[in-house]
């Protein structure tokens, strides 16, 4: 099995030094789109199948052929590549952005020599101090070699790269709160249209793309279209790092075929629950995705498969739910999360995901009543898609609304019973 | 406004600002990065240091103030010699950090967004960490511990002096 992303990593916990990645093909991705016209490199992209890795699945290549063409719009143009891995269960981009910085740097040059963007930036979490050093040492590397800088292997492009290191909320994940914070602004999100593409980081052209996302380009333009499509198990191109969390034998992550089984990466990678424990269901992909259950187990972790049982891909970074572990809990713990985190900038989520985190907490307390549970339906209606200005309180809801299709009696025990049934 | 006469941004500081704002359109983009700065220095970001940036900046103190209470991170009022941030997210919350916050609480004396009286440790919740198979875990300073059990709680606190 092919894990071309995270296969030179080393294993003494250092990172991919220049020297080393050049060994092992390193920049010959970018070499290779160089010969090519931007338009030519954004086909193959398309045509490879690759999709966006942060968690909304958007076909990359056609992304980046949303951008308006230098003529229509001309420099500066940006890329930027998010970094801001704060979804609740996700540790992904840490491994690639800790291990392989230069593989991000080559796919966000690529990026934007197809894009046309004279400048990007690497939007990178708090707390990820390791990939922050990393990263920075690559980029001077990177400009050394000259990669990045003026005239890049002679080609005419140009290209410079920074890093901005976040100070914290969720939000900054969302495409347009980001850019409000790289801007150095409060990070609420933007109305959409115009979308980045056309008017994003002061209000020039802008694609934001996830670390893991633009990780997977340099290996499409190296060795090749028919080659990344074949790395995966499904109709869509690549590999994708896997995750687990929870009471199983080896949490971890592995890079796995796209499309890798549910069961397989919980019973194989991920060693089956921990002795004692049974397992009753798990948030595929982040702490924003819905939740499947043990009849769901065979479905194929992958954008079109998920969705056929109620969920969402999202990260690919599973949260699993134990027998043992209270579901009522385990959905306040998460709606007190995103009721936290909510920016306040629109009124559904502002109010609305503080009530549901109140409701649940009197639940939890065994002050519920069987009205509450009417009002939850009633509140996932106000936040559903297009009643907000981001998906923050869509996807606070997702959790919520299936644990209240598959554990409504968790929920039911709780009000009847006047106390949490697993304390 | 505090009105005293001593800078809180040195030269050095400003020259560092002012490298911030080279990669960016406009001097004010680079707000966060020298909040973060001013923070790193002072470990908490005063009224007076808001004025002085604003001036550096061109932005209004208002407009500054309104990022730096956005941001978690930055920090508006003083906080101990250490920053405790336990992670209160889902996987970790699985995996028990009630017990080691609890235990935390109980041993420093004080709630979350509190700082002992000795001014030795300032506890804080804080969101995913990013390290979910190895929960729970919690930062302090720049330091990540993670698996963290309650037994050797005592132990990692004695490396704060």
């Amino acid at each position: 099995m092919e894990r071309p992303l995270t296969e030179h990593i080393p294993l003494d916990g250092s990172w991919l030094r220049l020297k080393d990645y050049e060994r092992v093909g390193g920049y010959q991705g970018l070499r290779e789109a160089l010969k090519l016209t931007p338009k030519e490199v954004i086909d193959r992209v398309k045509d490879a199948g690759l999709r966006g890795r942060g968690g909304a699945g958007f076909a990359t290549g056609l992304k980046w052929s949303l951008v308006p063409t230098v003529d229509q719009i001309p420099q500066p143009r940006y890329l930027i590549a998010n970094g801001d891995e704060m979804e609740p269960g996700t540790f992904k981009d840490r491994l690639l952005l800790e291990g392989n910085p230069h593989q991000l740097i080559e796919g966000m040059i690529i990026a934007s020599y197809a894009i046309q963007a004279d400048y990007s930036y690497v939007f990178l979490r708090w707390g990820y101090q390791f990939a922050e050093k990393a990263l920075q040492e690559a980029i001077h590397e990177a400009y050394q070699a000259g990669y990045l800088g003026k005239n890049i292997l002679g080609s005419g492009f140009s290209h410079e790269l920074s890093v901005h290191i976040s100070a914290g909320r969720y939000i900054c994940g969302e495409e347009t709160a980001l850019i409000n914070a790289l801007e150095g602004k409060r990070a609420n999100p933007r109305t959409k249209p115009p979308f980045p593409v056309v008017s994003g980081f002061f209000g020039r052209p802008t694609v934001v793309n996830n670390i893991e996302t633009l990780s997977n380009v340099p290996h499409i333009l190296s060795k090749g279209v028919s080659w990344y499509k074949s790395l995966s198990k499904c109709e869509d191109g690549g590999t994708k790092l896997y995750g687990v969390s929870g009471k199983v034998k080896k949490p971890g992550l592995w890079e796995l075929p796209l499309g890798t089984s549910f069961r397989e990466i919980l019973e194989e990678y991920a060693g089956g629950m921990l002795d004692g424990y049974q397992f009753r269901g798990a948030l595929p992909g982040g702490g924003s995705t819905d939740f499947i259950t043990a009849e769901h187990i065979d479905v194929a972790m992958d954008y079109n498969s998920v969705p056929k049982v109620g969920s969402r891909m999202g990260t690919g970074t599973v949260i699993v739910l134990d027998d043992k572990t209270c579901v009522v809990g385990m959905v306040l713990n998460l709606e007190h999360f995103f009721a936290q985190e909510s920016c306040g900038w629109c009124t559904p989520c502002r109010e609305g995901l503080p009530w549901t985190e109140k409701l649940l907490l009197a639940i939890e307390e065994g002050r519920g009543r069987m009205e509450d549970l009417k009002i939850f339906d009633d509140l996932t209606r106000y936040m559903a898609p297009g009643h907000t200005f981001c998906a923050l309180a869509p996807g606070a809801m997702e959790p919520l609304q299936s644990a209240l299709k598959h554990f409504r009696e968790d929920f039911e025990r709780h009000i009847h019973e006047h106390r949490c049934p697993w304390k | 406004m505090e009105t005293s006469t001593s800078r809180v941004l040195t030269q050095e500081m400003i020259a560092e600002i002012q490298e911030m704002y080279k990669h960016f359109p406009v001097k004010s983009a680079a707000c966060i990065e020298a909040l973060k700065l001013v923070q790193k220095h002072y470990r908490w970001v005063s009224d007076q240091a808001v004025q002085e940036l604003a001036e550096v900046l061109e932005m209004s103190a208002d407009e500054i103030d309104g990022v730096a209470t956005f941001y978690n991170l930055i920090f508006r009022k003083p906080v101990g010699r250490h920053v405790i941030m336990i992670c209160d997210s889902v996987s970790c919350w699985v995996m028990g950090y009630e017990k080691i916050a609890d235990y935390l609480k109980k041993k420093l004396g004080i709630q979350f967004g509190e700082t002992t009286p000795d001014g030795r440790f300032t506890l804080l919740p804080i969101c995913c960490l990013g390290t979910c198979d190895r929960a729970p875990a919690m930062f302090i300073d720049e330091d990540l511990h993670r698996d963290l059990k309650v037994e050797q709680l005592d132990e990692i606190l004695e490396r704060y002096p």
